[in-house]
Order: structure tokens, then sequence, then C-alpha cells
């Protein structure tokens, strides 16, 4: 039953039958898990370490008083004075500075520097030139729809703390993505490092955060970062790797230093890569939103979050469609931009042909026009008529959501006792009812029999890790919520990929959806489905897949699409129907692609655990979650959130390892 | 270069030209008509400065914090700036100086003990006036089919009506918003209530909830408070526990009775407190009653009525209860 192991071999194994020692690892996985059932029967309810919701252990009353220690020494600190206090003044005008010229009324005006005319002007200039034309028809179209949904304001105060954030977070990140990617031990240090940014709950340094950068935009944008930074680290540094050893030989043969080869070769070939790094920080960056005005920090997430406090779910979706217009055209331009330059790359053209620069040289004289009206003019400046499709918004969101409320619940209802009673309740009982040592002893078998001693030593530390922050049983049940989670995700990903890889309408079709699904904010349907599946765990994988299936499909259609085409002719012009096609030929071509799309699955449900601690999940997310809320508690939020990570990594590593191990038996045929 | 400058040039006259066009037509230009309203209402400002008000996340707080920041910005002239913050963060405000003034705050001895009695960063000013009400409800349609169940000792009679599919077996009693402190598991263990405690995790969660029951007439006991602006949508019924006395909560763990009746109160910065702004006088003084704060809650909720505009309602219909909040200098 331990879902991750086997949703990794499930989707490689039953092709690949093959070498006896990977079939006796199989007859020994079930004997194990057999075991471990006839065990749970006999043992049940013994040495669980259940721990009540206001209970603490001493290690959370010593994270306590180790945060408050910090917090007092916080005006004698030497590394305060002199250090995070001068960052946060540099971030705080950054981030000021923008506001002034795009959303807040500046320099003695009623009104910022440059108007909503100027504004789109100058992003639909930025898409036309780095992009192409049909990029620049949507970046209009998605700034106008700011001003027509009645959110000019807002969104530009999120445009402002996201780009802030953003170039901020590039700024550190690329250089340390090329060191990672030129040097095997900064790349061994920071792996860990980046997985700990990732994976630790925002709500977990929310708070302290405000204690080191005070209240206020700053303290947003640094949560941001926290959370941007790792994608472009990772993906430079990936990028930089990637260079194929003979073109290093040839510019060093000819003579090239170190620096000379990074500037010339590495950096240029590099560049699409770093620009996917950018997007995916970009991505990222957006789905802070909300989390961070939490404290403060401006913009469309205050939106969403006041009226959450009147389930005010018209008002609520409004604003976070919005937010989804942002991602999908900061998306769409980056990704165009990263297409051009490989395009200008391949064709050997470097940028600067004549009408090109005709062509940018009008692009900017209008929108320096632009700029200049929106400057002096307040119809230019002001966005004008106000909200009206804003409203139409409002009031469709809201009926829909109460109409599905009244009457779907019936439907819903069934659907989540059904898995709950079938799924959850009994693999729950069996993780979170079993004794910690009779689990801990199967993880770790297990491990051993799928990923190996490496992935069964880690397995073992974070076990123990578990046991010692005191959060064994809590993080018993988060586990069972989230595999549960991602076999849905799973299993979703490969039916909706495995039929969007095939047809490139249905993607054309589906991936606005995705998009949508993976940028609008969850506290936007919270209501809506905690009416449809009440105040339970359920709700909480609805969340967690809502957000992390997109990823997965997109991984899947990917992996679909890249299955050599002569290997699909073949098997069809060899009589295949489509079923088979699927199952014997592009299934388990694409099974790397489908291990990632899991093993990603699982990290974007993870990432969903503190949103499901506010529905009903209980658990690591609500300790989480009331650490924030509650301050006797926040050692115990720490300790929660540090399970979290322990929990991510431990399944990410044994995930990859089993994977290797997988890509490793020879290929089916 | 040559290129690119005649295509500059080129599109020097195009700007030019456009620029011209455009500005024949204009229209009224930033700062003609506005700028004038802008120093209009400037006068009083020196007196009060800048006002840091805390915004706690839920709408009674908001009801509050409108009101006063309406009165500080119109008669006092302050500038007011909302913080819209979590409560711990908001206390923490305190200390680091960012935070002038609390509102409404409910119990958090916890925090009046770190940053009052220990830092001496805070000082409670007293009352709100208003009360606040902690317990366990059941909507209103149980409490007509089901009479007696408003006594806690009837509640395991019922328990088999309020099993869900997350809690094991037993009736499901509903917790959690994680801001409010509860004894729930200790009071169904001393109690011996055949119950388990689900947490809900958010006031979001808690409202749909029993919102839901309502509609559906599914069976639902849950941790809830007053003055909260759902209560005027839907008038949950409070499940009598034994009743609470000085003390019988000194012991969380063994906790055996209702929780105490809250007398809601302002905290502000000592620092505030010291400066001699008006505002201040305008915190110590404010007071209200539940049905004022559920006044403009219900503006805010269901008329859906910003935060100003509700505050400029209630104002503009209750001068006098204004003026006594004002400090004697500026009434």
């Amino acid at each position: 039953m331990a879902a991750v192991p086997t949703t990794a071999t499930a989707a490689t194994g039953a092709a690949a039958p093959g070498r006896a020692g990977w079939l006796r690892g199989r007859y020994l996985t079930v004997i194990v898990l057999a075991a471990w059932v006839a065990l749970w029967a006999l043992l049940r309810g013994r040495d669980t370490l259940a721990l009540g919701g206001a209970e603490l252990t001493p290690l959370h009353t010593r994270l306590s008083e180790g945060m408050d220690a910090i917090d007092a020494g916080r005006n004698s600190n030497p590394l305060f004075l002199y250090f995070i206090n001068y960052i946060r003044l540099f971030i705080d005008e950054s981030v000021t500075f923008v506001q002034a010229l795009i959303s807040r009324p500046s320099f003695g005006r009623p009104v910022p520097v440059i108007g909503w005319l100027g504004v789109t002007g100058i992003a639909t200039a930025v898409a036309l030139l780095y992009g192409n034309r049909r990029t620049a028809l949507l970046t209009a179209a998605g700034f106008a729809s700011f001003g027509l949904l009645g959110l000019w304001e807002e969104s530009m105060d999120t445009l402002a703390l996201t780009l802030t954030a953003v170039v901020l977070a590039l700024a550190v990140g690329i250089p340390l993505g090329v060191w990672a990617g030129l040097s095997d031990r900064v790349n061994r240090f920071l792996t860990p490092v980046l997985d700990f940014m990732q994976t630790m709950p925002t709500f977990v340094y929310l708070a302290p955060l405000t204690l080191f950068f005070l209240i206020g935009p700053a303290s947003g944008t640094v949560a941001t970062m926290i959370y941007a930074t790792p994608p472009v680290i990772r993906i430079t540094a990936h990028g930089i790797r990637e260079i194929p050893v003979s073109t290093l030989e040839a510019s060093t043969s000819l003579g090239s230093t170190r620096a000379q080869a990074l500037r010339k070769v590495r950096l240029p070939l590099a560049k699409r890569t770093i620009i996917v790094g950018a997007n995916q920080t970009i991505m990222a960056a957006l789905s802070m939103v909300t989390i961070a005005a939490l404290i403060d920090a401006p913009g469309l997430g205050k939106t969403v979050l006041k009226a959450l406090q009147t389930l005010d779910v018209g008002t609520a979706f409004n604003a976070g469609l919005a937010i989804v217009i942002m991602a999908i055209v900061l998306d769409r331009v980056t990704s165009a931009a990263g297409r051009r330059v490989e395009a200008e790359r391949r064709s050997g053209r470097a940028r600067g042909t004549r009408a090109r620069r005709i062509e940018a040289g009008l692009v900017l004289a209008a929108t320096a026009v632009l700029v200049y009206l929106s400057h002096v003019y307040v119809w230019a400046a002001e966005f004008p008529g106000g909200a009206g499709l804003g409203s139409y918004v409002k009031q469709g969101a809201g009926a829909a959501s109460q109409w599905a409320q009244d009457t779907l619940v019936t439907y819903t209802d069934a659907l989540k006792n059904l898995i709950t009673y079938g799924l959850l309740n009994p693999f729950q009982s069996l993780l979170a009812g079993s004794p910690w040592w009779l689990v801990a002893l199967v993880v770790v078998a297990l491990a051993l029999l799928l990923a190996g001693a490496r992935a069964a030593i880690v397995a073992g530390v974070s076990l123990v890790l578990l046991v010692l922050l005191g959060l064994w049983h809590d993080s018993m049940v988060t586990l069972a919520t989230t595999l549960v989670a991602t076999l849905i995700v799973m299993v979703l990903g490969v039916v909706a990929g495995v039929w969007m890889g095939r047809s490139a309408r249905v993607d054309q079709v589906l991936r606005p959806v995705l998009d949508a699904g993976q940028t609008m904010p969850a506290f936007v349907y919270l209501v809506p489905i905690l009416g449809l599946f009440g105040a339970t765990r359920f709700t909480a994988i609805i969340a967690a897949v809502a957000f992390a299936a997109p990823v997965s499909i997109k991984l899947v259609a990917e992996a679909v699409r890249g299955v050599s085409p002569t290997a699909v002719e073949a098997a069809t012009a060899g009589g295949s129907s489509t079923w088979q096609l699927i199952a014997k030929v592009q299934l388990p071509m694409a099974r790397a692609g489908i291990t990632l799309a899991a093993s990603q699955g699982l990290i974007y449900v993870l990432s969903m655990v503190v949103i499901g601690g506010l529905v009903g999940a209980g658990a690591l997310g609500y300790d989480v979650v009331a650490g924030f809320s509650q301050y006797q508690l926040r050692g115990k939020g720490l300790a929660a959130g540090l399970a979290i990570v322990v929990l991510g990594i431990m399944l990410d590593r044994i995930m990859r390892a089993a994977a290797q191990r997988a890509a490793a038996r020879p290929a089916p045929h | 270069m040559a290129v690119s400058w005649i295509a500059g040039l080129r599109a020097c006259a195009v700007v030019a030209g456009a620029a011209l066009l455009l500005s024949g037509c204009g229209g009224a230009k930033v700062g003609e008509d506005t700028g004038a309203q802008a120093s209009g209402d400037g006068g009083g400002k020196s007196a009060c400065g800048t006002f840091n008000l805390a915004v706690n996340p839920w709408v009674g707080y908001e009801a509050n914090a409108a009101v006063i920041a309406h009165v500080a910005e119109k008669e006092l002239g302050c500038n007011v700036v909302k913080k819209d913050l979590k409560e711990e963060v908001a206390w923490q405000g305190f200390a680091t100086g960012e935070v002038d003034a609390i509102v409404e705050n409910w119990g958090h001895e916890d925090l009046k003990k770190k940053y009052i009695d220990e830092q001496k960063v805070a000082v409670a000013v007293g009352p709100t006036g208003n009360k606040g009400v902690i317990g366990w409800f059941v909507p209103p349609w149980m409490a007509e089919k089901y009479p007696d169940i408003t006594d806690w000792k009837n509640l395991n009679k019922y328990a088999d009506l309020f099993k869900t599919s997350e809690s094991g077996g037993k009736g499901q009693l509903l917790d959690g918003d994680p801001s409010f402190v509860t004894n729930d598991e200790a009071l169904v263990k001393n109690l011996k209530l055949d119950f388990k405690v689900v947490y809900a995790g958010s006031e979001a969660a808690l409202i749909t909830a029993f919102r839901q029951a309502e509609k559906q007439k599914t069976p639902l006991i849950g941790y809830f408070y007053d003055p909260q602006w759902f209560m005027s949508e839907v008038k949950l019924v409070k499940v009598d526990l034994p009743e609470w006395t000085e003390g019988c909560d000194a012991d969380a763990a063994k906790v055996a009775c209702d929780y105490p009746v809250y007398d809601l109160d302002k905290i502000v910065s000592k620092k505030f407190a010291d400066s001699g702004s008006p505002a201040y006088e305008l915190v110590k003084n404010f007071n209200w009653t539940n049905d004022d704060q559920n006044v403009v809650s219900k503006y805010i909720s269901e008329d859906g009525m910003t935060a100003e505009q509700a505050a400029e309602k209630w104002v503009a219909d209750n001068p006098d209860k204004i003026k006594a909040w004002l400090p004697a200098a500026a009434g």
C-alpha cells in the first residue's frame, strides 16, 4: 500500500518483466506489506505517539523560547543593526518606488506617475520586442482586463511587489545557479538548502519574518523570494551543466580561459534554460500573493483575504481571476522570449536586422507617447468606466458557487464518503494506528527493496527525526492524506496527460484550464469546496489535487509527445490499436517523464498541506496554522513545519532513487 | 548605427504627430481639479500625524477599526494607516514600533504578559464595551427539533447524530478557528463525552459548515463565538456547559466548565500612549455595544459596503456617540 514507491514502479514495472533480482524484490515487497498488515491487526493502537491539539513536548517549548531569545536580541544584535536593517530599507524603498511609478498616488500627485495606458503600453511593448505579436496582443488584453475587473490599483500593487521580488530573486539566483552549475561542491551544498526553502511552509516563517523585516513590503518581498528563488538556481545550474562536453573542449582547445568559456560558451548556450528558470520563479512568486497579504503585503491578495472574511466568493474569484490573468500573461511572454532566444541562436543571426531596428524604434516611440499621455491626462491615468466587467464576474461566480453548494452536495458527499471510507481511513489507520517502530521498519525495508541502501538510510534518519520532533502521529495522518492525494493526481495525470499529449487540440483547450488551476489562489475556492465536501481531509485532498494535477498532466503530456515518432509509426504500421499503442508503446517509452510527473506531483501536494489544515485536514497542516495564530503554539508550529520538510525530503529521495533503479532496468521490447 | 538613427528620427516624427493629435482632444489634466481637494482637508493634520491601526482579520474587528479610523480622519485630521495583520503579528508590531493600536482584543493573556508586563511596550486602555462569548453551538433547526440538546448532559444521547467520516465512530465536535484558544479536547475528556474534536482550521470552514448544516438540515455541533456577523444570518443556539466560575479553567488539562465571557478590550503601544496624540484619546474613549458593532458588521457582510462606507453611514447616524469619544480639546 505504500503508494509512493509503488506509483514509481506501477508506471514502469508492469511493462518491464525482466531480471530475476527484480522479481525477487517484488515478492519481498509483497511479503513486507503482508507482514505489516498482520502485525497492525495485532498491535494497533499501541505506541502511536499521538499528541493532542494543545499538547506540547519539551522540544516545542524550547523552540518557542529560542524564538523569543532571537526576538529579545533584536535591538542589540549587530547583525540586525548593520545588516538586516539595511537590506530591509533597500527592499522597502525599491517596492515603494515601483509603487510610486505604477500603483500609488505619488510625488504630490493624486495618481501614480504612469497611468493605466502607459503601463499597458510598456508591457505590450516588452511583449512585442522580446516575444511576438500574439503575446503582445495577449498582454494588452490582459492589462486592460485588470481595469475592466475594477482592480487596476490592486493589480499594480501585486505587480510592483512581484516584479521587485523576481528581480531580486534573479539577481541572487542566477549567479548562485551558475556557481552551482560549475562546482559540484556548491551544488551538493545548495541542494538540501533549496529543498528546505521550497518545502518549508511559508506560514512557519511569516510571523518571524516581520520581526526581522518589520511589517511592510520588505517582509512580503522576502517571503516571496524565499519561495521563488530556488527554481531559478536549480534550473540555471542544470542549464550550465547540460552543455555538451565536446563544445566546451572545443573552446578550451582554442585557448579560452575558464572565465572566457563561461562568458562566451556556457552562458549563451544556457540562456534559454535560464529564461525557463526565470519563468518558474515568476510563477512561484505569483503563487505567494495571497499568503504574503497575511502580513499586510499590498495587492490582490488582500482583496481575496478580505472577501474570505465574509465568505464573498464572487469578490474573491474576481481578484483570483486577475492573478490568473497576470500569471498567464507573464508565463506566455517569458516562454515566447525563451523560444525567440533559441530560434535566433539556431539561425545564427544575432539581433539587429534593419527591419527589426525600425520596428523597435517605432514601438518605443509609441510607448513613450502612451506613457506621456498617461502621465498628463486623467482619462489615461485612471481607468475609465469603472468595474463593469468586475461586477458581472462577481455576481456570476457567487451565484455559481451558491448553486453548486445547494444542488451538488448530496453527490459530492457520497463521493467524499466513498473515498474516505474506502481508501483514506483504512490507509490512515494502517499508518497512524501501527506502532511507530513497525511503520519505521516497514518504510525502511521498502526503501531498501525499491530504492537501495542510500535511500533506506535517508528514510531511517527521517523517521527518527519525526519521532524526535514529537509529531509522529500527526506526520502519519498527513502522510496518508498526502499519498492518497498523490495517487489521485497520478491517475488524473496519466489519463489527461496522455489525452493531451496525443492531440494538439485537446492541449489547446486544456492548457489555460490547467494554468488557472495552478495559479488561482486556493483561498478563492475554499468556500465552495468546503460547502461541497465539508471540513474534512477529503476537502484538503481536493485542494491539493487542484493545485498539483495540472503540473503532472503537463509533464505526462510532454513526455508522451516526446516519444519518438518512428516508434509510434512502426507500432501503427504493425496493426496496433489505439489502446495497444498507448499501453505498449507510448506509456512505457514515456516512463521517465511519468516518474518525474509523480515526484513533482508529490512535492506540489506536500506544499498544500498547510492549506489543507485550513479546511479540515488537521494534523501537521493544522499545527502550522495554529502555530502562526497562537503565541504559545508557535514552537509546535515550527516543529510541524520541520516535519513537513522531513517528509518531503524523505519521499523525494526514495522516489528518485526508485526511479533511477527503474530506469536502469532494460527497456521493454 | 545609421539605420537606427533614421528609424529613430522617423519615430520621433510619428511621436510628435500623435502627441499633438491626442493632446488636441485631450480632456482633463492630472492635478487640475483634484489638487484643490487634496489640500482642502489637510488643515488639522499637524495635530495628529500618522496613526497606525492594526486590522485583525474578522469583520467585527473591522467594524471597530473602520469607525475609529473614520472619526480619526474626519474629526481629528489624522493620517490613518491601516495594517491588515493577524493578532500575533499585530502584537509584535508594538515592539517594532509599527502598530499604535489594536481595537478588539480577545483575551490573549500570554501576549499581554509578554508585551505589557515583560517588554513594557504596550498598555491596555480598557474595554470596547463588547462582550465576547465563546462556546459550543448548534444550528437553530436542531435546537427546535431536539430541545434538550442545549444541555451538555444530553449530548451523549445524540452523539450518533454527529458521526462523520472524520470522527472515527464518535460524534464530531467541529473546532477550530486556529486563532482562538480552545479547551475542547480537555472538555470532551473531562465531561466524559463520546465525541472527537475535529479541527476545521479556519473561520471560513466553520461558517461554511454551519451555513450548510442549517440549509441542508444536517446535524452539526461546533465551537463558535459572538459577536460574529454570521449570527445575524443564522442565529446559532448555544449549548450550556457547566457554568464558568472563577479559576475553574486555571489548569488547562482539567477544565470541565464553560468559557468565560470575555470583556473585549483595546491595546495600544506605550509610545502611542505617551505621544499625546488626539487619536490616543479617541481609542481610549472608544466604547460601544454589541448591537452597535453588529449593525456595522451587517453593513459590511450582508449589504456589501466597504468598511469605509459602513463606518461613514454609522457615524452619520450616531453623532452623539461619536461626540463622547472625542478628546476634550478637539470636541
